[in-house]
């Protein structure tokens, strides 16, 4: 049977997604239920003094209202964080209460303050409009760069910061640069993104007053987690009395990790008034209240010898948190960037650190590559910066400093178990034309246009992961992933993940592992997902961990289920289980030829007899059905790698950017399906792309978010890019059975640095901020125009 | 969104008589349902005029062309007659906003809303178009009074605008690259006996460069106005775009569309 993994099956999925028949969670409706409206802070910073809701309460339709007052009574928990992060001087990092519904004070525009819940969405609006707020509005901290001068927001949250984190050797560094040729600086900022998921977060809660079990569709990545949280820390109700079902889900790309406000608020809410509700947010309030990604304000230098050799490295970097430390927003910062900040590139002696700093802004958290895209984006600046100041080819100086034997202990955390980065680097070199550059740059200069051509190369650490190494470093959870294959008499398989599918294909991915693995059509196979009631357990899906963490635990369970096959057919076929070889779905016996089929295999296991013959297939020992489950704990990350090379054309009238070529070299070790990951890749890029060159979030000095609709906020649309031109290396992870590595962030992490090294190529090395603006562009054009004519 | 009583009347006759100071027309929606739901307006009535056929439709005279207040922007755009008659008016049509918006918003709607950035009302001014309601004619540039302001009364409606064809024009759009809206829009229609140049996005409200306008129409090429400074004093400085930039952009399309003439 040809294999099923590494072919361009098509995606399962898409027969729904394509028709309009995906079921969202806006989708879900249920009898009698109610819609909440949420009343949110219109100020940045403001003391509560009262809140009023008398008129609200009588306003037509309206079925109840409730407030952080009565929230705090009842003594539902916050939200949290998921990391706990220390500083170099030991103390543990500073983590302010987080209530559902704001009761004394608001720390960002949009923190809900009241809900309430309406027979018809109209009549909920029209009652939030009721509910009289009466603020003292007091003086926002907006600035990251200022927030450590600036009043504390937070009552025992001095200087606002939340901790003040070193990972590295700092004397070693500075030995190391003590012996440099040169030292290479960047300033930088990395800037606030909106994740902007197509679907905007919605939840339905159904309280039932028999069994007192609540039931939440929510979009979530991670329902179970959801679960774990809202029981543990929110003591919503106890973890087996809730089922958090994500039903589709439509992008998340880290904004969808968290337990949000409105999902803990509504599923107490639901009990209390004992009627279902419904609350879906509007684009305003995504904009607004879903976690942002980025923000940082980074200085770092690199120490190089006059040949191109690298010394030390050194990060000073101030995230910015938002107004609340939320659930991997602690440690995206740290330990998902510091480490990858070397990036792929032998450099005795470094360190990162970093300031986190709580600011009137929306929580700012995991966003596609959390953390890795900073990282990337800080050296791979420093680096081509480096090329430019020694004169030097920018793929020369990389491959002069790439590791080349693995596995590589990589300067600060991780031993990066495979790769070959001098052979991703070589290959895009050839697919991007490198050696044709200046040719095309000459016959750009000849239409008035700048042109330049930027690199990029990347490592990172995804999968996450091993539980023992992320629980050492601050998680609250272990990031294993479990699995459940059930085989059913009739021959359909359900097999259940942890992971979750908001984009990312496992309808269609998982399913040709476990076919691969059963030796069964893939049509028999249905991925279940995104329902605490039916799969056991699960951390769901970000970090690029899906195929690395839960694919393992479905390989892991189809294992059991052929072993169990193997003893059974054993017992059917009169052989020893040693005789019984397992191929292509069927179950040999080696000596007489005589076979089962795994169909057959499954079938007598349920009916476990047959008429006149009192004989059983299940072995002594063993018990009937064909059930399996495994729990998969990686024992290290997986390293995805490649680089990316990018080609802009500048019109230095406009400062209008095109990107007018981009070549992508990953290796993601062996791929299970490449038309799958493409999208994937391709995806990332388009997002990075957006980072480099649209993506503008801006607050005005009061906290207001000014870019908080499409009229001002760019996304990138298709018009923004060339075709991608994708190409792989493959070297296998030797950490998993699959070898197979994340590839589910690597675009976006790769891409905003390549683009911007393009775009400062084509600027002459004149230093530009992202996004690299045409206004912003047209100045810097300006200002070479004028330095060139004061030259001659 | 606040409820209200919908509207659809066959006649202008019927249309006006509902106006009141708490009604709104629709026609494409494109910026009334927008503002609707977001809360920043909310009327009594509205009142939808797409029904009432003789608003809508492109018909071409020797010398004018004369587009129906309903006609839809992509209507505009792949008009065989608009693209013979005044190619520039057609491109105009075809680069507004994305798809959808050109599916559903109007000509009447854009001019009527007169957003500072909308790129019809530099068409209006440059072609010299006359505006026709169901009371008068209205020259366009006594029509774009100001910031969403426009010369139309309570009930006015707008039946159709009538442009003159130019003996060459083109027009060229920054568009902002979130919205799609014009930055900077320039029209530059050359008539038999002079020049205009009208300038969209810059200022609160669309108007004619007098001195681009002149200069062009004692010699209509490139060089008439190279190295003419466009003054940045009066124009829009916002998250999009400063004054400075702005500035730089009107000099720059209103030669890349002489050039394109
Ligand atoms: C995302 C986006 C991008 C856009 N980009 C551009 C662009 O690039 N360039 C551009 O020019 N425009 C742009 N627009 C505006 C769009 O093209 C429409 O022209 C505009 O939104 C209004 O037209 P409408 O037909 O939708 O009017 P409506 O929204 O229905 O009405 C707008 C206003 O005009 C009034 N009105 C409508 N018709 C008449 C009439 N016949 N007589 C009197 N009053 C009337 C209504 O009462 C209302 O006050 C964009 C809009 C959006 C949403």
């Amino acid at each position: 049977m040809a294999s099923l993994v590494g072919s361009r099956v098509e995606r399962k999925e898409d027969t729904r997604f394509l028709q309009g028949k995906g079921r969202y969670t806006a989708d879900i409706n249920i009898a009698n239920q109610t819609y909440a409206v949420f009343v949110r802070s219109p100020h940045a910073r403001a003391k509560i003094k009262s809140v009023d809701t008398s008129k609200a309460l009588k306003s037509s339709g309206v079925v109840g209202v409730l407030t952080g007052k009565e929230i705090a009574e009842d003594k539902i928990g916050g939200l949290i964080a998921g990391w706990a992060i220390r500083s170099e001087d030991g103390s543990e990092m500073k983590v302010p209460a987080n209530p559902p519904l704001a009761k004394d004070v608001a720390n960002f525009v949009g923190e809900p303050i009241a809900v309430v819940f309406a027979e018809t969405l109209d009549e909920a609006k029209e009652g939030a409009e009721k509910v009289k707020v009466d603020y003292k509005v007091l003086k926002a901290v907006v600035d990251p760069a200022e927030a450590m001068k600036s009043d504390a927001i937070h009552d025992g949250v001095d200087k606002n910061l939340c901790y003040d984190w070193l990972l590295g050797d700092r004397k070693a560094v500075d030995e190391a640069f003590a012996k440099a040729d040169k030292i290479i600086k960047v300033d930088l900022i990395n800037n606030r993104l909106v994740p902007n998921a197509m679907e905007p977060r919605a939840c339905v809660v159904d309280y039932n007053t028999a069994s007192e079990e609540i039931t939440l569709y929510t979009t979530s990545q991670n329902p179970h987690l959801s679960r774990l949280v809202m029981s543990a820390f929110g003591g919503v109700a106890p973890e087996n009395k809730l089922r958090v079902v994500a039903p589709d889900v439509g992008g998340g790309f880290g904004s969808k990790i968290n337990v949000y406000n409105e999902e803990i608020v509504c599923s107490w809410a639901s009990k209390k008034i004992e009627r279902p509700i419904k609350w879906v947010a509007e684009r305003t309030e995504s904009f607004l209240t879903d976690t942002h990604g980025r923000d940082h304000v980074t200085h770092a230098e690199l120490a190089v010898t006059n040949d191109g050799k690298f010394l030390g490295f050194k990060n000073e970097t101030i995230a910015n948190l938002g107004a609340y430390a939320r659930v991997f927003g602690t440690v995206t910062p740290t330990y998902l960037f510091g480490p990858c900040a070397t990036g792929v590139y032998v450099i005795p002696a470094a360190y990162s650190n970093v300031k986190a700093v709580y600011t009137n802004t929306a929580p700012v958290d995991a966003y596609r590559g959390a953390g890795r895209p900073e990282a990337t984006y800080t050296i791979e600046r420093l680096v081509e910066k480096a090329a430019m100041e020694l004169g030097m080819d920018k793929t020369e100086i990389r491959m002069k400093n790439f590791p080349t034997q693995f596995p590589f202990k990589q300067t600060l955390v991780h031993t990066v178990d495979s790769g070959d980065y001098v052979a991703g680097l070589e290959k895009a070199k050839q697919m991007a034309d490198y050696a044709g550059f200046e040719a095309r740059r000459k016959k750009s200069e000849a239409n008035g246009k700048l042109r330049g051509i930027g690199v990029s190369s990347y490592f990172e650490a995804c999968g996450i992961a091993p539980s023992a190494a992320v629980m050492s470093l601050g998680c609250g959870v272990g990031l294993w992933e479990s699995a459940e294959v059930r085989f059913n008499p009739t021959g359909q398989i359900s097999v259940f993940t942890g992971a979750h599918s908001h984009g990312q294909s496992h309808d269609t991915t998982f399913a040709q592992i476990a076919a691969d693995e059963m030796g069964v059509p893939i049509e028999n196979i249905d991925i279940v997902h995104g329902d605490t009631d039916k799969g056991t357990f699960g951390m769901g899906t970000y970090g690029s961990r899906s195929l690395t963490v839960g694919g393992i635990a479905i390989v892991n369970a189809c294992k059991k289920i052929i072993a169990k096959g193997k003893r059974v057919a054993a017992k059917m076929l009169e052989v020893n289980e040693d005789e019984i070889e397992f191929k292509d779905g069927e179950f040999v016996a080696l000596k007489s030829n005589k076979k089962k089929t795994i169909g057959e295999v499954a079938f007598a296991c349920y009916l476990p007899g047959q008429r006149d013959e009192m004989k059983s297939p299940i072995p002594e020992g063993d018990e009937p059905g064909l059930i399996e489950s495994a729990f998969y704990d990686p024992p290290n990350f997986s390293f995805p790698a490649g680089s990316h090379i990018c080609e802009v054309e500048i019109d230095p009238d406009t400062g209008n950017v095109k990107v007018e070529k981009y070549t992508a070299v990953d290796d993601f070790g062996r791929i299970v399906n490449p038309m799958i990951v493409e999208g994937q890749v391709h995806g990332g890029i388009a997002q990075g792309i957006g980072q480099a060159l649209h993506e503008n979030t801006q607050y005005d000095e009061t906290g207001q978010l000014m870019t908080a609709s499409y009229m001002d906020y760019t996304m990138p649309r298709a018009d923004n890019f060339p075709e991608f031109n994708l190409g792989f290396t493959c070297t296998h992870a030797t950490s998993n059975p699959l070898g197979v590595k994340g590839c589910g962030e690597a675009g976006a992490i790769a891409s905003p640095p390549t683009v911007m090294n393009a775009v400062i190529d084509a600027l002459g090395g004149q230093e530009i901020s992202m996004p690299a603006t045409a206004e912003k562009v047209w100045k810097a054009c300006k200002s070479i125009k004028k330095s060139n004519a004061k030259a001659a | 969104m606040k409820s209200f009583n919908y509207h659809a009347p066959k006649d202008v006759k019927d249309a006006s008589k509902l106006a009141s100071s708490s009604s709104a027309f629709l026609a494409g929606g494109m910026t009334t349902i927008p503002s609707m739901k977001l809360g920043l307006a909310s009327y009594k009535d509205v009142i939808d005029i797409k029904n009432i056929k003789k608003l809508s439709g492109i018909k071409v005279s020797g010398k004018t062309v004369t587009v129906g207040a309903t006609t839809k922007h992509v209507e505009v755009a792949t008009s065989k007659d608009v693209k013979k008659a005044i190619p520039a008016l057609a491109k105009l049509a075809g680069n507004i906003g994305d798809a959808q918006v050109r599916n559903r918003g109007t000509i009447g709607g854009s001019i009527s809303n007169n957003d500072p950035s909308a790129c019809y009302p530099s068409a209006c001014m440059a072609l010299n178009a006359v505006i026709h309601t169901n009371k008068r004619k209205i020259d366009a540039e006594k029509f774009f009074t100001g910031m969403f302001e426009t010369a139309l009364k309570s009930g006015e409606l707008v039946e159709a605008v009538e442009f003159q064809i130019p003996e060459k024009a083109d027009y060229q759009k920054h568009p902002n690259p979130a919205s799609r809206y014009a930055i900077i829009g320039v029209f530059v229609a050359k008539h038999k006996k002079d020049v205009n140049v009208a300038v969209t996005g810059a200022k609160s409200c669309v108007y004619i460069d007098k001195d681009l306008s002149k200069k062009l129409s004692s010699n209509f090429s490139v060089s008439a106005i190279e190295g003419t400074e466009v003054k940045s004093s009066g124009m829009n400085s916002d998250m999009h775009a400063s004054a400075e930039y702005r500035a730089n952009l009107v000099s720059l399309y209103a030669k890349k569309a002489v050039e394109a003439c």
